[in-house]
């Protein structure tokens, strides 16, 4: 069996707060925002996996990991089987999880390791935001040149620009010449999200890790930016982790689901599966106030109070707890293993086994 | 005959811009408002939603002038008023929740004081009952009391949200205009602002337009919908017909592009092509370069506004119906 193309295994994030003099002198033990709290997934080549879930849970973090802009607590991070390099620094330095919710040190296994430069090339980001993550004061052609540049992947001049000219019109911005000398600002943001998309898949990337790529789009917008994605995605077979707050992008495209919430994943599954037949209370709040673009069809939605709290003292048992509308009062105290609806099709909820949620 | 609490007629707004042009962001708008109804305003970015509002509460910049229309608020014109008339009115009667403002609260001012500010300002009252109603204000819109003290950045975005909620309905007014209220806002925390924006509409008898390009958000809460296109209204009528029986091509793409979990297999229709710009409008039906069923006509003549049937107006020169002549 060949291994995935991205595997995750047992990824943890945890932020240090800053401590006050005061508390470093009466030496308190530090405490940390447990960010990414023990994530296990799988990608496969061409396959879209949508991560889905409050603001807040830890979402951004994982991809932040994933593509090295940050180190992980913990876990490893295989890409086609490697171990990425600056995941391997931070492992030597040796600060793993505890049960106690501190940070310790443990042995690390030994895994191929493969260059940040590589993983950079193989794995790029797309932010939320296309107003803020393009330069104002570079042309097109600049802006979608300079990862080639970066990498010193195109000999001369003329590949450069050939190349930046698939990338571009591939995103459907034809005929490529048309933006090469304009501005970000002289430009629509759906046209900005596709220079974004284009400079990320100049370099011809086998993963693309989206996140909430059109939450700032009109409608209108943000349809088109779906099909280029879910085109991209058949024609050149790149795999995409694609991440959002909205369920109701994700069954356009997405082949499998991960519900998080509070730094962990609360269901997985095939989506459209995940979303017909949703187990874990938590997903189907989030699919309850998915809003139905019909007056008639005005549902009872199960809308949570409060917000996702702050991941520093997590509560004890099953996380979700203290938001649950059908918490027990041993739902305080366990926390819930995973329970398989299906083969493939997994939540993480105590009531599931008893058959009641 | 209108027993509309806001009756908007034939609104026309223009912009003069730096370069000596000047921009019609707005053309021709007509549409009422009901007591303790909400009405929704969608369109595209730069179709003229914000304008539409700005221009009744009379809040536009100095390059801002409304051309021709009314604005009837309670029988009164609002666009005849002088400043001092419109102060009389605007937060007490009338208020409105800016497109953003949640990230328009001054940083380093606790979050109680400046919704104390907004009280004083417009209301003779005295520190103590405005410090209650600072309270009573919070507690509406499901912020603990204790928190009052706390500073904006010490809040979350839903929260800042209600916080702005809070302090438009200082006066408790008789109309509120929110302008995005819940863009930028996680679904869950969407659906808790909504949530308490129907519930203050039925505590208060409030009266909402609700400015929004979220057709979901839409509807669940509106009893009308305005469709505009390039500062035009396209579509007018209840929020069922708009839905269920839509008579504009705009409005039929706009739903088509809005994904629906009911219809998980289909491709999201796009609109092809973007907005028209004001200082270039496109001749005869401004939609007319990205309409897909056009006709000849549509390149030359501007289609009026027909009643396609009661209480439902589309402009466009496939729909039938009698021309529309608003009271
Ligand atoms: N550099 C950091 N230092 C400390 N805490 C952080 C840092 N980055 C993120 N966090 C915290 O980690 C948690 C997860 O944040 P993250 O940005 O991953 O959430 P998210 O799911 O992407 O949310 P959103 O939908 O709002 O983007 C949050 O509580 C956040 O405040
Ligand atoms: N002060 C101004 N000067 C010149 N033009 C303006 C001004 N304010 C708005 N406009 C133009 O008027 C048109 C309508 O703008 P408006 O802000 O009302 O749109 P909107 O529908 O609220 O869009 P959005 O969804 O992006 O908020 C736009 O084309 C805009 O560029
Ligand atoms: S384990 Fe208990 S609290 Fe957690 S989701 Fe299931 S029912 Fe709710
Ligand atoms: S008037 Fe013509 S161009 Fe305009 S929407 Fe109708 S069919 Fe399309
Ligand atoms: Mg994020
Ligand atoms: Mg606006």
């Amino acid at each position: 069996m060949t291994a995935p193309m991205l595997e995750v295994r047992n990824l943890y994030k945890y932020f240090p707060i800053r401590q006050s003099l005061t508390d470093l002198l009466r030496r308190k033990p530090a405490d940390y925002v447990k960010a990414v709290d023990g994530v296990s997934f799988t990608l496969e080549r061409g396959e879209v996996l949508a991560v889905v879930g409050e603001s807040g849970c830890g979402k951004t973090t994982i991809a932040r990991t994933l593509i090295g802009l940050e180190e992980q607590t913990d876990g490893e991070i295989l890409f086609h089987n490697e171990t990425v390099g600056a995941h391997e620094r931070r492992a030597r330095a040796g600060l793993v999880p505890l049960e106690s919710g501190g940070v310790g040190t443990r042995e690390q296994q030994v895994l191929p390791r493969m260059s940040m430069k590589r993983l950079r090339q193989q794995a790029q980001m797309i932010f939320q935001d296309p107003y803020e993550s393009l330069n104002p004061r570079a042309t097109i052609l600049e802006i979608v040149a300079e990862p080639l540049v970066v990498h010193g992947l195109a000999r001369g001049r003329e590949e450069r620009i050939a190349r930046v000219k698939t990338a571009l019109e591939e995103a459907g911005l034809r005929p490529a010449e048309d933006y090469f000398l304009r501005y970000p600002h002289e430009l629509s943001g759906g046209q900005r999200q596709r220079v974004v998309i284009a400079s990320a898949m100049v370099l011809q990337p086998e993963l693309l890790i989206a996140d909430e790529p059109v939450s700032m789009l009109d409608v209108s917008i943000r349809a088109e930016i779906l099909n280029l994605l879910r085109d991209l995605r058949q024609k050149r077979g790149v795999s995409i982790v694609f991440i959002t707050h909205d369920l109701s992008t994700v069954a356009y495209f997405a082949d499998r689901l991960a519900v998080m919430y509070l730094g962990r994943i609360v269901e997985t599954g095939p989506a459209r599966e995940v979303l017909a037949n949703p187990q874990h209370p938590y997903t189907r709040a989030l699919i309850s106030v998915i809003p139905v673009p019909n007056p008639r069809q005005r549902r009872e939605r199960v809308i949570l109070q409060g917000e996702t709290p702050n991941p520093i003292d997590l509560p004890t048992g099953c996380r979700f707890h203290p938001r649950c509308p059908i918490a027990t009062a041993e739902c305080g105290k366990i926390d819930p293993p995973w329970h398989a609806v299906s083969p493939t099709h997994q939540a993480a909820c105590l009531r599931i086994e008893q058959g009641t949620p | 005959m209108s027993e509309a609490l806001l009756s908007v007629r034939n609104l026309t707004t223009e912009f003069l811009l730096p370069d000596g042009k000047v921009a019609r962001a707005l053309e021709d708008v007509s549409f009422d408002v009901l007591p303790g109804q909400t009405v929704g305003l969608v369109g595209e970015s730069g179709c003229g939603k914000t304008t539409t509002l700005m221009s009744v509460m009379r809040l536009l910049p100095a390059s801002g002038r409304i051309t021709s229309g009314r604005a009837l608020f309670q029988g009164r014109d609002l666009l005849q008023f002088s400043e001092p008339q419109m102060r009389a009115v605007r937060w007490k009667e009338m208020a409105i929740v800016f497109q953003g403002a949640m990230n328009a609260l001054n940083p380093v001012m606790k979050v109680g004081d400046q919704i104390r500010e907004a009280i004083e300002l417009h209301n003779l009252m005295d520190r103590e009952a405005a410090e209650k109603r600072v309270g009573e204000l919070l507690e509406m819109v499901g912020i603990q009391r204790a928190r009052r003290d706390q500073y904006p950045h010490q809040y979350s975005g839903g929260m800042r949200q209600r916080a702005m909620i809070a302090m438009a309905l200082a006066c408790s007014p008789d109309l509120l205009f929110a302008d995005e209220p819940t863009t930028a806002l996680d679904v869950m925390i969407q659906a808790q602002v909504l949530q308490l924006l129907k519930e203050i509409q039925k505590e208060l008898g409030l009266a909402i337009v609700m400015v929004t390009h979220d057709l979901g958000v839409v509807a669940e809460v509106c009893d009308s919908v305005v469709v505009m296109y390039g500062g035009k209204v396209a579509e007018y009528g209840t929020a069922d017909a708009i839905y269920n029986n839509p008579q504009h091509p705009y409005t039929r793409r706009l739903l088509a592009s809005f994904p629906d979990l009911n219809r998980p297999g289909d491709t999201l229709a796009s609109i092809p092509g973007t907005p028209p710009r004001l200082t270039d409008l496109p001749t005869g039906c401004r939609f007319h370069p990205r309409c897909d069923v056009k006709v000849e006509a549509c390149e030359t003549v501007s289609p009026p506004m027909l009643e396609t049937e009661p209480g439902h107006y589309a402009a466009c020169h496939l729909c039938q119906g009698r021309e529309a002549r608003f009271s």
